[in-house]
Parts: C-alpha cells; sequence; structure tokens
C-alpha cells in the first residue's frame, strides 16, 4: 500500500531533530534579522507584533536548516559528480559517450519531483526495503545531486567547449601532458566560463530544495505550509518566501565576489 | 648540421589532398622563410613538422633521429615517450598568439620550462626576466595578456617559444594579426633573432622580410614546393610563372 503510504507520510511529519549546527542557526539569524525589523514593523497590528513573529521564525528555523543542509550537500555532491559525467559525455568511447547522454537527457527531461519520488520509493518498490524517515534526507539528497549533476554536466562542458583549439595546441608544443593541460591551462578558462550559468543553476537549486516536500522530507517550505494551515494564517509562508530570497540574496552576492575574483584577466 | 629534415611528405584532409610531395631540410642556423598563396599548405606543413597534425606518408628527423619513419609507404611515429623528447626540439609561434589568458606575462613564459622540463625554478625564472627585459616587456612581468597590444603580446609568445631552449623556432604568419606598426616590432625581433643564428622557418606575407632575412625561401603552391633558392633569386628572379604572379600581385 504505498500510495497510502506516501498520504500517510504527508499527514504525519515528524519535527526533525534540533540538535542540527549552531553555526547555521547563527548565520540564518544574522541573515534575517535586518528583514525581520521590517517585516515586524509592517505586521505589527496584524497580530502581536514581533513576538508573534520570531515565534514563527523559531518554528521554522528547523526547516531552514534543512533547507540549507540539503541545499550545501546537494551542491558538495552534484559539482563534482557533474564534472564526472561531463568527462563521460566527452570521453572518445561511443558507448559512454551514450550512456552519459542517455543520463543527461533523462534527468533534464523528466521532472525533478518525479525523480524524487523514484529515489525515495524506488528501493521500497523494487527491493522491499522499508521506508524509513532517516533515508528522507538521504533519498532527497541523492535525488537532487543526480538531476543538478545532469544540469552541471552540461554547463561544464560548454565551459571547457568555450576554451580554443589554439590553447590546447599551444600546450602541446610546449610539452604539456593532457592531464597538465587540463588541470592548468583548460579547467581554470573553464571555470570562469561557468560561472554565470552555475550562479543560475545555484539559484535554481536554492528555491527547487522546497520540492523535497515531495518525500515529505521536512525543510523550510513544508514546515512554513504546516504552520500556516494549522494557525489559518499566510505568514509562514511569507516568512519563508522571504527566507528564499534572502538565501538567493547572499547567494547572488557570494557568486557575484567570485566572478569579480575571477575577472582578473579578460579572455 | 641538418636540424629537420622531411622526406616526401603528404597530407589529405577528408578528400582534399593538401599536402602532395614536400621534402624540406633546415640546417642549424639557417633562416628558411615559407611564401606562397592561401591554401597552398604552409600551416599544415609547419602543423606537421610540429606534431599538430599527424603526415599520412613521408618521413622527418629532427636532429639526425626519426621521430616519423615511412613503413610500406605510411608514416609510422616514434613511441610516445620518444616524442616527449622531440617536442623539447623546437617551438612555435602562432599567428594569433595563442597566450595563456590566465597567467601573467613572467608564468605565460616560465610555466612549461618548470612544469614540462623539469628545469630548475629559479634559473629559469631568471632567464625568462632576462629575456623579457630584452624584448621591452621588463615592466610588463605581472601583467595579464588583455593588458597588452599585439605586438607586446606576440613579444611575450615569442619568449615563451624560446624559454623552452628550442634548436628550431616555427613561426606562422606571426604578424598576420598585428597593425602595420606592431608589424615592424616583431619583425625587429624577428631580424635579432636572425642575427643570433637561431635557427628558423617563418611563413610570412613580408616579402621585404623575407628578402632581407632570409637564408632560403621556399615558395609553395597547390602543396608542393615549386620553387625554392636564396632570396635574391627566388623573389627577384623567379624562373616558375606562377610565384611572379604572386609576387606582382602582392607589391602592386
Ligand atoms: N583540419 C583541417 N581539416 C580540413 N581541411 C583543412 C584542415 N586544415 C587545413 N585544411 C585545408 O587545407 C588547405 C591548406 O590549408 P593551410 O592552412 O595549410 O594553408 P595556408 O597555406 O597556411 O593558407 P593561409 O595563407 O591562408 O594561412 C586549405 O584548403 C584548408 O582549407
Ligand atoms: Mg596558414
Amino acid at each position: 500500500m504505498p500510495l497510502y503510504e506516501f498520504g500517510d507520510i504527508m499527514k504525519n511529519i515528524k519535527k526533525p531533530s534540533k540538535n542540527k549546527g549552531i553555526i547555521a542557526i547563527a548565520v540564518m539569524a544574522t541573515l534575517l534579522v535586518p528583514s525581520l525589523m521590517t517585516a515586524c514593523g509592517v505586521s505589527a497590528e496584524a497580530s502581536d507584533g514581533f513576538g508573534w513573529f520570531f515565534n514563527v521564525i523559531v518554528q521554522l528555523s528547523d526547516g531552514m536548516l534543512a533547507s540549507l543542509e540539503l541545499f550545501a550537500l546537494t551542491l558538495l555532491f552534484s559539482m563534482p559528480l557533474g564534472l564526472l559525467i561531463c568527462f563521460a559525455r566527452r570521453s572518445r568511447f561511443k558507448i559512454v559517450e551514450l550512456i552519459a547522454k542517455f543520463y543527461i537527457s533523462i534527468m533534464r527531461g523528466t521532472p525533478l519531483m518525479l525523480q524524487l519520488l523514484v529515489v525515495y520509493f524506488g528501493p521500497y518498490f523494487v527491493f522491499k526495503v522499508p521506508l524509513s524517515t532517516e533515508y528522507r534526507f538521504y533519498a532527497a539528497i541523492i535525488g537532487f545531486s543526480l538531476n543538478y549533476a545532469a544540469y552541471f554536466a552540461e554547463i561544464y562542458r560548454a565551459g571547457i567547449e568555450a576554451v580554443p583549439g589554439g590553447q590546447y595546441e599551444a600546450a602541446k608544443v610546449l610539452g604539456y601532458t593532457r592531464r597538465q593541460t587540463f588541470m592548468k591551462i583548460v579547467f581554470p578558462q573553464m571555470v570562469r566560463h561557468i560561472l554565470p550559468p552555475v550562479t543560475n543553476e545555484v539559484i535554481t537549486l536554492v528555491k527547487d530544495t522546497s520540492l523535497a516536500f515531495a518525500i515529505a522530507f521536512v525543510e523550510m517550505f513544508t514546515l512554513a505550509k504546516q504552520i500556516s494551515a494549522s494557525e489559518s494564517n499566510i505568514m509562514p509562508l511569507f516568512v519563508a518566501g522571504l527566507f528564499y530570497y534572502i538565501f538567493n540574496l547572499v547567494v547572488s552576492f557570494v557568486m557575484g565576489q567570485i566572478e569579480k575574483k575571477m575577472n582578473y584577466y579578460s579572455a | 648540421m641538418k636540424l629537420l629534415e622531411i622526406n616526401n611528405i603528404k597530407k589529405t584532409f577528408d578528400d582534399l589532398e593538401v599536402l602532395k610531395d614536400i621534402s624540406i631540410s633546415v640546417e642549424e642556423g639557417e633562416v628558411v622563410s615559407i611564401l606562397g598563396p592561401s591554401g597552398s599548405g604552409k600551416s599544415t606543413l609547419l602543423r606537421c613538422a610540429t606534431m599538430l597534425e599527424t603526415m599520412d606518408s613521408g618521413t622527418m628527423k629532427y636532429g639526425g633521429e626519426y621521430v616519423v619513419k615511412d613503413v610500406d609507404g605510411k608514416s609510422v611515429y616514434a613511441s610516445k615517450r620518444e616524442m616527449k623528447h622531440f617536442l623539447h626540439y623546437f617551438g612555435l609561434v602562432f599567428q594569433n598568439f595563442n597566450l595563456f589568458p590566465h597567467y601573467t606575462v613572467l608564468k605565460n613564459v616560465i610555466d612549461a620550462p618548470i612544469h614540462t622540463q623539469k628545469r630548475d625554478k629559479a634559473e629559469v625564472i631568471e632567464r625568462a626576466t632576462h629575456m623579457l627585459e630584452r624584448m621591452g616587456l621588463g615592466d610588463k612581468l605581472d601583467y595579464y595578456p588583455c593588458q597588452l597590444s599585439g605586438g607586446q603580446q606576440q613579444r611575450v609568445a615569442i619568449t615563451r617559444a624560446l624559454a623552452m631552449k628550442p634548436k628550431i623556432l616555427f613561426f606562422d604568419e606571426p604578424t598576420s594579426a598585428l597593425d602595420p606598426e606592431l608589424t615592424g616590432e616583431i619583425l625587429k625581433v624577428l631580424r635579432a633573432l636572425a642575427k643570433r643564428k637561431m635557427t628558423m622557418v617563418i611563413v610570412t606575407h613580408e616579402i621585404e622580410f623575407a628578402r632581407g632575412v632570409s637564408d632560403r625561401v621556399i615558395f609553395m603552391d597547390d602543396g608542393y614546393i615549386i620553387e625554392q633558392g636564396k632570396p635574391e633569386d627566388v623573389i627577384d628572379n623567379p624562373e616558375n610563372e606562377r610565384v611572379r604572379a604572386f609576387l606582382n600581385k602582392l607589391s602592386s
């Protein structure tokens, strides 16, 4: 009765544990304080002001952490995995290239939500492995990483192909090995080319983490919806939106700084 | 001593036979200019000599050692390990420089000697700095290529090639991407190298320069060498009708 179970999971969302990294809380707190202030000013008369608002934040904080964790781990795994897939896609061996192409087309051609469901329920359906709460977290990370790796692979590929052939020729004549050519000449130039599309992907990922609700992984968005429903108040959703927005402001800022750093030369 | 010896090289791209039957040898200290109309195969010849392109048939020797042997009419290259040794024999300067944009001028010059030739870092840096100074780039060591003029970039590229201590240096139209004034400064560098007896093979459209600097001029057309000899013979009194037509068109 997997479908029934799926619905059941959706209803009985368990509160995640509170023992997450303190640093992350601190980061999010400092992140949210300025917006908190303004937001409180606006909504002061609608509810009982700061106290209520703060309460929402506290209730959502576990979700924020979960979202952050999902975000960070997805990047950590999908970026290197994407490079591997990119190598496979550019392989001299036709079969390897075809497999990579197929993988990428599936990952890009089907909904991420569906992929998450497959990763989560797949082991249950195929191997009758019982579903567990911890696995939700892993399933979310596996699902996101597999999906984002495909997108990163294509971005990397475009970045590598943007390096002019003359660079390879100069490297070859100067005696660089293939490996040295990639590490010293191609890779640094590729990184520069891919920063803008990678920024796009990262921003999308911030928002996409909310899709983890599909497998009842309790992240920010899931919690906000829940609280919003139980208190018949739109504010938690608004705070959730604010969270994603500020999160993305930070992402844009950081990526912008990195791009600036990389702009020490122009191609 | 013959530094380079190519015999009966043939090269076909798809159906297009670009090098038909070319033999060329270069003596130590010799400056050879290659002239010829567009599409005659000059770049392809240089690219085969520098192993950026593989030849279909024919042989090639560097310093008397076979790089490419002929086995039943087909070119057979030396093993990968032996090739590495030959790679340090020559240098190549490109028309569009191909400097590494993410490296500074100095790093462009020193990186390969240090990391592919495994030479002593201090020695390489000292020599590179000295060479760049002589090229008039002493104050540009920490610049990136994009901050330099085309002529300066080409001087860096020449220094980069020289830093490898090549025995023979190839140039493929080293001034074609440059303005006339900048062309002059590169030709000056090449003349200085010629004076110091650097062995060079230069593909160029600068007839006056070729006449002044070359020990020998080779004229290519349609995949063949149709005339070669002293510059005053080939350029001033060409025997071949097509050479004459080409030179007339250039000077008019
Ligand atoms: N990689 C390649 N694939 C297919 N055809 C090629 C390739 N490289 C060169 N050719 C062809 O070979 C012919 C000779 O080219 P090449 O570049 O050697 O001429 P060139 O004498 O250097 O001309 P230019 O003076 O214009 O530089 C041209 O017709 C060119 O289109
Ligand atoms: Mg050419």
